[in-house]
Order: C-alpha cells, then structure tokens, then sequence
C-alpha cells in the first residue's frame, strides 16, 4: 500500500490543520431543530453547550405560524370552528369546546343535558389519548424507539375509530356547536365505548408495569428540569406540569365549567416538580378520567342535543367581550372574543396553553446535559399547532 | 360560572390607594366580564397592589387590540391561590404611531414575557421594562404588524382558476403589477 495515500487521496493534497484538544471555558453553539424529531414538529432550541452542559437555550417559534387569529377575525362565528381544530392537532375537541364556551358566554346559550354529557365524555377520551401519546413520546424521546409508542398508538386508534364514526374524522373533529353538538350519536357506538373502557384500565396496568418502576427512566427522569411551584404559577404554567409542582389547580375543580361538579373524581398532584411528576401526574390523569367517563355514561339522558336558541349561520352577538377557559389536556385553553356586533369577531384571541408553558424552558434546562433537554422539552408537552397559531 | 365581581375590589383598591387613574369599563355581554382601564403612569402601582395585596398571582391571558385611534393591551389576571378572577386589566396607547410605548408588566407575572413579545410581534406595541422584547412569531427581519388593521398583505398571490370577487381583484393588481404576465 503506498504510504503517500491518506484513504486513497495523495496526501500533501490535505490540509493540515492544527487541533487544540484544549477545549477549557470554550462553548460550542448548537442549533437543535427545527427538524429535530424530539421537538415534535418544527422548533428550535438555541443551545449554547460548556461541553455537554447546557448554558444558554433560547427557544425560537413560529416556523408553523399562519396567523391563525387573523384568520378568525375575518370568519364568521361558526367558521372559525373548523379552524380551532387545528389549532392542538390531537385534541380537537377541547379546541372545539373552549371556542364554545367563549361564545357561549356572549350569547348566554344554554347546552341541552345530553349535549354537556357528550362533551365531557368526548373531552375525556380526548384527555386518555393525549396522555396516552404524550407518555408514549416521552419514552421515545428517551431512546425507547417504538415499543412503547406503539403501545399508546394501539390504544389511541381505538379511540381515534370513535371519534371517526361520531364526526366523520379521526383529528379534525370539527363537533361542537356553540349550544350544543353537531350530530347526535351513532347506533351502536356507545357499546363499543363501554367495550373499551372496559379494556382500559387493563391497558393501564400493563402500560405502568413497563414504566412507572422501569430503573432506566427513573434515573433519566428525577431530578430532572425541576420547576418550584412558586415559578409555576408565576410563569403561568398550567396543566399536568403545574400539578406535579404540586399546586391544586384544575380547571374542572375551580371553574367547574359544562358539568363537571356531578362527576366524584380527584386531582392527581406531583411533589417535585420534575419530569418523572409530570409524567406521572399524566398517568394518574388517565385512570381519573376513564372514573369520569364511566360515570358519564352510566348517568347519559336521552333529548335534545343543540339549544333551539342558538343561531348558528349568521350569528350576531351584541357587542361585549368574554374569556372563556378550559381545562384541555396540556393546561389552560382559553379563548378571549370581542364583538361588536356584526358577523365575524372583532378580536379573536387564543391563550395556548403549550405557547406559555414553554416560558420556563430555559430555567429547566440550564444546568442540564443536551440529552436531558430532549425529555424536558417532551415532558412540557407541546404542539406546535398551537405554539404557533 | 358567575361572573367575578370587580367592582367591590376596584372600591377596595382605591380606597387603598388614592389618586390613582382606574375607570371601571362595563361589559355588557351575558359574561358580565367587566375590565379596569389603567392610565399607564399608574399601571405598575395597580399590577403590584393586585399581584401582592390581592393575591392575583396567576397572569392568565395577555393581548393586544387594535383599535381606530389607539392599541391597547388586555390581561387577563386569576388567582390560584383564592380560586378567583378574572380580573381584566386594560391599558391604551396615547395613538396609533409613534406613541405606543407601555409599561411592561413581565416583572411581575414572567407568564407575560412570551405574551408580551407575541404583542409587540404583531400589534407593534413597545413594552418599555421588558428585557427580550424580540419578535417572536414572525422572523426579525419582517417589517410590520400583521394584527394591525391597516396591515396591507404582500403581493404574493398565487394561482386560483376559479377567482372572484376580491380573489379576482388582487390577481388583476398583481398581472399589472407583474407586467401583466398571467
């Protein structure tokens, strides 16, 4: 072999450069994204690196921007429904039911009993198929490639079926109608729901063998991108990652909104703060909500299912403003309207709960290795529909 | 939900502080969400008072709206610990040009510093105390506002067979200002 080849190229051909293996007090600045598969879409995170620690992280939004406000400010009422779909891409029907609720409150429409039943059983299966995926993700996230995803992907499908046959599309729901719902339930569908909230607490259990006590992810997750609740409140956090702050605080329980308060369930709270509390927190949520469901539809009456009052091809309120909020399962979903009395709204403001909540990225991770940001950022939850709007 | 009652609180707060510049704004939709319009000399006062006497710790909602004469900036303020609210706080710009300068109420609830920074992106409003006011949602180079009501939209129309109405009207603007190549 001729020594004069360095990899089959002639070697006074190379530069030669000089390498410092000095590297003290030199920091190394990292784009991560937005084609990052960990970010969950398209975001960055500016990361400046002391080796593997992470000393500055600035997170830069709106690759998915479409001004989504403005697009609500020159479409009727009703028209914006559909957009609010899109907005979280996996929970459509809280986006559907916050928007409801704000203009509900500016036309004082009463939602007929069935109606009320029928969105808190669909926010819930909502909330057991966001969680469901968001624990799926994390553990992804962590280098479980798959397995454990397609455990919470198997799961979700199903309810992802109901939702198709209820409206017609598995994400873009498009269901709720200020007054009420949009259609009434197909036949046969609510056996197939009990057929699977029988089965869910099964699918439960397994899923918290795998993880709750895996050694692993124990040692990735505690202690990691802890958030005191003092912080959490300020930074206006809400959601899973508020509670496993340990701060009490549900929507459901404080507002109380739709009819929440006949349901007896409780509020699973986190102590640490960390992502192990949050991820927990998700878990204990799930098997919260198949009690509320189970209830919902033990007690579902028959009748109508829209208020006879509520007029939804053009639709005028008078002129005022309402903020109405809900509980969506990645935190507080509010949606802010004034109208001044014509067709379309005069403002139409969306209050992300993902958008806020990403506040405190940088103070979670600093401190942190690069490879404890990734779970960070997939312990926050985020949808970049929504952060972007 | 029954609404919160702001006006009991806006008595107990001026009886506290006398002098400062608050005007209870009525809404009169079935919300009954009533707001408080803070002179912005006096914002910083009133947000603390809420924040430390009140015990409104949780900034919900931040905002902006573009109205004919001036802009104005909403929050929405909620308290976790005493399960209340909402509070809705209002502060106006002098006019819609140079004078949009608001203080920044990020020092007290860190929730509106990404909020604020969506505001100043897209409604133009300058939050003076702020320490990252940077667009947020739009890239930096961008020039303008686009929430602004008077925002006029690039000419980047693409092509639609069936254009009509305004649609139609933007594509003859846009052949012409192409050199009519359509």
């Amino acid at each position: 072999m001729n020594s004069d080849l360095l990899h089959g190229v002639p070697a006074d051909t190379i530069t030669r450069r000089e390498v410092s293996y000095d590297h003290e007090g030199e920091t190394l600045e990292v784009s991560m994204g937005p084609h990052h598969p960990s970010t969950h879409g398209v975001f960055r995170m500016d990361v400046k690196l002391e080796g593997e620690r992470i000393v500055r992280l600035k997170p830069v939004l709106g690759y998915l921007h479409r001004n989504h406000e403005k697009l609500g400010e020159k479409s009727t009422y009703l028209g914006s429904i559909p957009y609010t779909d899109r907005l979280d891409y996996f929970c459509s029907m809280t986006n559907n039911w916050a928007y409801c609720i704000a203009v509900e409150q500016l036309a004082a429409f009463e939602v007929p009993e069935r109606a009320q039943y029928l969105r808190v059983i669909l926010a819930e299966l909502t909330r057991l198929q966001n969680h469901a995926s968001a624990v799926g993700f994390l553990v992804q996230d962590m280098g479980a490639s798959g397995t454990p995803l397609m455990y919470a992907f198997r799961q979700r499908e199903k309810i992802l079926d109901l939702f198709e046959a209820l409206s017609g599309s598995r994400m873009m729901c498009n269901y709720m109608r200020f007054g009420g719902c949009r259609v009434d339930l197909p036949a046969g569908w609510l056996d197939q729901l009990k057929v699977l909230m029988n089965g869910f607490p099964a699918f439960l259990d397994e899923f918290e063998k795998l993880l709750v006590s895996n050694e692993i992810l124990m040692a990735r997750t505690q202690g990691i991108g802890e958030v005191s609740a003092k912080i959490a409140i300020n930074a206006g956090i809400t959601g899973p990652m508020l509670r496993a702050a340990g701060v009490n605080y549900d929507l459901r329980k404080v507002d109380g909104y739709g009819i929440y308060p006949r349901f007896d369930f409780k509020v699973p709270l986190g102590e640490h703060g960390d992502v192990y509390d949050r991820y927990m927190v998700r878990v204990l949520e799930m098997r919260e909500s198949v009690k509320i469901l189970n209830q919902a539809i033990a007690q579902l009456p028959e009748g109508p299912i829209l208020d006879p009052k509520a007029k939804l091809r053009g639709f005028r309120p008078k002129a005022g403003e309402s903020y109405g909020r809900i509980e969506a399962p990645k935190g507080e979903l509010g949606f802010y309207l004034i109208s001044d009395g014509s067709p379309n709204p005069y403002r139409y403001r969306i209050r992300p709960p993902s958008f806020v909540n990403l506040t405190v990225l940088e103070d979670m991770c600093l401190g942190a290795n690069i490879a404890d940001a990734v779970i960070i950022l997939g312990s926050v939850d985020i949808v970049l529909g929504e952060v972007d709007r | 939900m029954s609404a919160f009652p702001t006006e009991s609180l806006l008595d107990e707060l001026k009886s506290q502080l006398p002098g400062v510049q608050v005007e209870l704004l009525r809404n009169e939709a079935p919300s009954a969400q009533h707001s408080w319009l803070v002179a912005s000399k006096d914002a910083i006062v009133v947000a603390s008072w809420l924040l430390e006497e009140a015990g409104f710790d949780y900034c919900s909602n931040v905002t902006g709206v573009d109205w004919p004469d001036y802009l104005e900036v909403v929050y929405h303020l909620y308290s976790v610990e005493k399960r209340l609210g909402p509070v809705v706080l209002r502060m106006r710009t002098e006019d819609r040009g140079e004078k949009v300068h608001l203080p920044s109420l990020a020092p007290l609830w860190r929730s509106a510093e990404f909020q604020e920074r969506e505001v100043f992106d897209l409604f133009g409003i300058i939050f003076d105390g702020h320490w990252d006011l940077r667009r947020i949602l739009m890239w930096d180079e961008f020039v303008g506002h686009p929430m602004r009501r008077d925002y006029v939209e690039p000419d980047d129309y693409e092509y639609e067979p069936t254009a009509h109405d305004e649609i139609a009207e933007k594509a003859r603007k846009h052949a012409a200002s192409a050199g009519g190549a359509e």
